[in-house]
């Protein structure tokens, strides 16, 4: 399979963007073709990424060494390339994006919120399905930059046409103003406002790369430049870091840049909130691993206390939001700030075991929420409100959506056994012995708060299921027949809970994939200060 | 003493010529209905023009004619292809347009050419006196082409406007350089650059590359200078509007910029600070006024002038920080020639939308994309390129634009901040167009389809936008050739 080293993951990243080329030229009244079109199109994509993994040799080799790679020149001018490889640290974050990709169409099958119009809306996601799987593997700045932009636009409009139509009150407005128009627009002016920054970062960057003629967007060779300290000293890099900071933070969300994310997630329709919590807030976390740490070792280093504390900020005014909920779906957004909050918390410790929880943690949190997501769309699709306060003994309406209901929670809020757990736990692990020379204090007083984030999570979730799914069924329902879980949403739903699963018990499946790339980071760049304790954490679980 | 002549170098001025004698000719001989033989002539001739400019460019060779006077090199025939390319789609668009509202048709081309005529002029000219003809005949028959609805009082005004202000600016523009040859003793650009460059201190030349810079401004309305614009722009023709803001602008800024890069060298401590000063108004200004249009075509007058901001912002932070101008001088020729593509292409959308719609409000732009998909599209494709998201060809000339300032110097680094807030600004109302077409749910009635399906002429426009905003937003090296002929002028100029 010769030819599949040098296309297999150009066929990832541009096999959905063919689709949405042919989706154009189906008429819109044919839905079926549509969605058949659709649905090989994203399986093509998701075979080619498995693929990938089939073909991924696990064996490691150091950090910046890519699989899969191709590097071609696209602006020869600024000599930036066409560069895309995988590696340990990527790889299972391009797989989720093609998994996902597929289970979120074959849940549109029967889903088209208002107003239908599923060609557009199938063309759409093939481009934001390019844009993602596109963002995993860039290996140039630009092309980052580029991967990283395009998928504001399908979810733009997205929110835009299929969201939420109630009106509400927006501030500084004397009309009220549907959901939807306002949390589109605010979703794509915050992340272009930190892109805009971002993308003066790069510049930076690749000015002071080199020498005129030598200057680079090139990411693996700027993370050996960044690795032997050639960005050591630069008066510039604190800005520098700073800007790049602005563009990844507002992705992820991190406090106190998340407000467009209650929004936008609320507002969006089911499959737009599912593809936002399980893959584009990744592409900021993701920014920070592949970016920032390596290529900015120093800064990252003078950052990490201020990353950490906004991190656990992130977790307890997620989970006090949280709390404060009375809509269902707005409720799971809010926590997708808690846990993403983890996340950052795990990559600021600058080690192994934080970048390895931060990694699984995205997996994990990809797959729950994702599915916490799919939950809440098809309830409200039911029951026609998110209130949750007029909810109430959904388990006895219907038994299986409570119980996957019920699942999901559980593993969201981080039982052991179940995938969300590993991120959370390893990366309190992580935050108590952090890479030498951070403030022990900052970090382990972060520990504390963040486990008692985790109590807080466990709060509110069980709170919500309380709410939900227990005790008697509102009397409103009465008389109401409720369709339990239909086979669309099980074929969709039931690969997710498969997966949680088995990623709770057995976590080596992400770690063989990450714990060499990421042990071999730290040691590049953070000079050999990994944790002993790593082996007996990460392989013993 | 005989000046040699080469008639190859000259040969798309030429045609260029003929083409207006014979849609002169043509129009005293057409019956009305026969008359929009005028409009194929003048897209043949246009056509026809870049046949020898293609020659030229593959023959490389850089002729200068005139002592020097009219130089032909890769930098003006890039020019000269971006202002043929450009006229070409504004005839594509005007032709059913200027048709059906039975107006007189071979005066509209024949004047358009002539204008045409004057850029072409000017991208060649090496001296101040050819750039002065050059630019005055581009702008001459625009006053009279800005009132050509004259049933309209709004096109009257735009008219009036544009003319008074016009010819303010074209004296002002004048005795600046007037007073410049009264300093140098020299109309030709490299004479004044050695008569100038010891000369910093004299406060007459101040006075002369202030009064340019005014003139200048006027005619590529940039702040403080721009409030013609929106009412011209929504008062003459759309396909005038759209002339004006993509060749007319084109051709007042390049030479401005040539004027200060080639002739001024010595004095950018004198122009570099205005410059300055005229890319962060004209961005934070453009963009705030646009926030607030409701009318599509005043809201694309604003676009235009923060777009002559982003423009400005290389060469004005590469001045003034003191570094190579060369760069900066690329990066601004790629702007305007993306700029040039995508802003023709949202005039014809809107030109498209408005035979649709009947209204020129955005607001009753809304849902225009359930009725017709298509335009929907191109609408949303053309008005996020100039916002400048990618994978359009926006984003390589805001990215070309913010590479250049990238120097170590707090003024540009203040002007890249500037222009990275404004970047987001300026989302925002582009925003509002294709909010309308895909967003918002119709307010008002559509024309019947079969009566406004937009013209071939206008499809082709539109086919021939679209595609270079996407090819050159997927592969931005087919534009490097731009960053090139700004070479050519740095060291053979």
């Amino acid at each position: 399979m010769e030819w599949f080293e040098t296309w297999g993951l150009t066929l990832t990243v541009f096999l959905p963007v063919v689709g949405a080329v042919l989706l154009g030229f189906i008429n819109r009244d044919n839905e079926d073709a549509l969605k058949i079109t659709a649905l090989s199109f994203t399986v093509l994509a998701f075979i080619a990424s498995i693929g990938v993994v089939v073909g991924f040799d696990f064996g490691g080799g150091s950090y910046n060494t890519y699989q899969f790679e191709v590097n071609e020149t696209w602006i020869g001018a600024i000599n930036s390339n066409y560069h895309v490889g995988v590696d340990g640290i990527s790889l299972p974050l391009l797989v989720l994006s093609t998994f996902v990709m597929v289970l979120a169409v074959i849940y549109s099958w029967n889903h088209w919120e208002e107003p239908k119009n599923p060609k557009a809306f199938l063309i759409l996601m093939m481009i934001l399905a390019t844009g993602m799987n596109g963002t995993f593997v860039a290996l140039d700045l630009v092309l980052f930059f580029i991967f990283f932009e395009i998928v504001l636009l399908p979810m733009y409009f997205m929110i835009g046409i299929w969201g939420d139509r109630a009106p509400r009150k927006v501030p500084g407005f004397s009309k009220p103003y549907e959901t939807r128009l306002y949390a589109s627009i605010k979703f794509f002016l915050f992340t272009l406002f930190g892109s805009a920054f971002m993308l003066l970062g790069f510049l930076a960057i690749y000015f002071e790369s080199g020498s005129e003629g030598a200057r680079t967007f090139d990411i693996q060779q700027l993370t050996e430049l960044g690795a032997s300290g050639a960005f050591s000293g630069w008066e510039l890099a604190p800005w520098v870091f700073a800007a790049m900071f602005l563009g990844f933070a507002v992705k992820v969300p991190m406090w106190p840049l998340h407000t467009w994310l209650p929004d936008a997630h609320t507002a969006a329709p089911t499959v737009g909130s599912v593809l936002l919590a399980a893959i584009l807030l990744k592409l900021g976390s993701y920014g920070f691993i592949r970016i920032s740490l390596p290529i900015l070792p120093d800064e990252a280093r003078s950052w990490a206390p201020i990353i950490a504390i906004l991190a656990v900020i992130g977790i307890i005014y997620g989970s006090l939001a949280c709390l404060a909920q009375s809509d269902m779906k707005r409720l799971i957004a809010f926590s997708s700030v808690g846990h993403m909050g983890f996340v950052m918390l795990g990559i600021a410790t600058l080690t192994d075991i934080g970048i390895n929880a931060a990694v699984i943690g995205m997996v994990a949190h990809g797959l729950i929420t994702g599915l916490l997501f799919f939950l809440a769309g098809s309830m409200s699709h039911r029951y026609h409100t998110r209130e949750m306060a007029r909810l109430g003994g959904n388990i006895k309406l219907m038994p299986v959506m409570g119980g996957i209901l019920a699942f999901t929670a559980m593993a969201s809020l981080g039982l052991p056994g179940l995938a969300g757990f590993w991120g959370e736990f390893m990366s309190l692990v992580a935050a108590y012995n952090p890479l030498d020379g951070l403030s022990l204090g900052v970090f382990r007083t972060g520990m504390v708060l963040g486990a008692i984030g985790t109590v807080l999570t466990a709060g509110y979730m069980l709170w919500m299921l309380q709410r939900v799914n227990l005790g008697e069924p509102n009397a409103e329902w009465e008389g109401h027949e409720f369709h339990d879980v239909d086979r669309f949403e099980l074929t969709a739903w039931v690969p997710l809970i498969i997966l949680i699963v088995v990623i709770g018990f057995y976590p080596k499946v992400i770690f063989d994939s990450t714990t060499d790339a990421v042990t071999s980071l730290v040691d590049m760049v953070f000079a050999g200060d990994t944790t002993a304790s790593i082996t007996s954490v990460v392989k013993g679980g | 003493m005989p000046y040699e002549i080469d008639y190859l170098a000259l040969a798309p001025e030429l045609i260029v010529v003929g083409t207006l004698i014979l849609v002169l000719a043509l129009d005293l001989v057409l019956q009305r209905e026969n008359k929009y033989w005028t409009a194929t002539v003048a897209v043949a001739g246009t056509a026809l023009a870049l046949v020898p400019l293609g020659m030229l460019a593959i023959n490389g060779e850089t002729i200068s004619m005139f002592d020097g006077s009219y130089v032909i090199d890769e930098f003006a025939l890039v020019l000269k292809g971006l202002f043929l390319v450009a006229a070409y789609i504004v005839f594509l668009m005007s032709h059913h347009y200027i048709e059906s509202e039975r107006y007189y048709q071979g005066e509209y081309y024949f004047l358009l050419l002539a204008s045409l005529l004057g850029s072409l002029v000017m991208a060649s000219a090496r001296d101040l006196i050819v750039l002065f003809i050059g630019l005055e005949l581009v702008t001459g028959p625009l006053y009279l082409l800005a009132g050509w609805r004259k049933g309209d009082v709004k096109s009257n005004e735009a008219s009036m406007k544009y003319f008074i202000l016009g010819v303010l600016s074209t004296a002002l523009l004048l005795y600046g350089m007037s007073l410049l040859f009264g300093l140098t003793g020299a109309v030709e650009f490299t004479e004044i650059a050695a008569a100038t460059a010891n000369m910093a201190d004299e406060p007459a030349l101040a006075v002369a590359i202030l009064f340019m810079l005014v003139g200048f401004g006027f005619k590529v309305s940039a702040v403080p200078f721009h409030f013609w614009a929106p009412d011209t722009y929504e008062g003459a023709p759309t396909p005038i509007t759209a002339y004006l803001s993509v060749n007319s602008k084109a051709a007042g800024f390049v030479a401005m910029l040539i004027v200060m890069y080639q002739a001024l060298p010595g004095a950018a401590d004198i122009w570099a600070p205005a410059l300055w000063l005229m890319a962060a108004l004209s961005m934070t200004i453009g963009n705030l006024s646009a926030l607030r249009q409701t009318n599509i075509v005043r809201l694309l007058a604003y676009s235009s002038v923060a777009q002559a901001g982003f423009m400005l912002v290389p060469f004005a932070a590469a001045a003034v920080a003191g570094a190579n101008l060369e760069e900066a001088f690329g990066a601004t020729l790629i702007y305007l020639v993306i700029y040039a593509i995508m802003n023709l292409g949202a005039f014809a959308a809107v030109i498209a939308g408005a035979r649709k719609t009947q209204t020129g409000t955005i607001e009753g732009w809304s849902g225009l994309g359930r009725v017709d998909p298509i335009l929907g599209v191109l609408t949303a494709v053309f008005f996020f390129s100039l916002a400048g998201i990618p994978p359009l060809a926006g984003w390589f000339a805001k990215f070309e634009m913010f590479r250049s300032v990238m120097i170590a110097d707090p003024a540009t680094i203040a002007l890249a901040v500037i222009a990275a807030v404004n970047a987001v600004i300026a989302f925002y109302y582009y925003a509002r167009v294709v909010k309308a077409v895909w967003l918002d749910d119709p307010v008002g009635e559509f024309a019947d389809e079969a009566a406004v399906a937009p013209a071939g002429s206008l499809k082709l426009a539109l086919g021939v936008a679209v595609a270079l905003t996407l090819a050159i937003g997927i592969y931005p090296s087919i534009a490097a050739f731009v960053r090139d002929a700004a070479q050519v002028l740095a060291t053979g100029g």
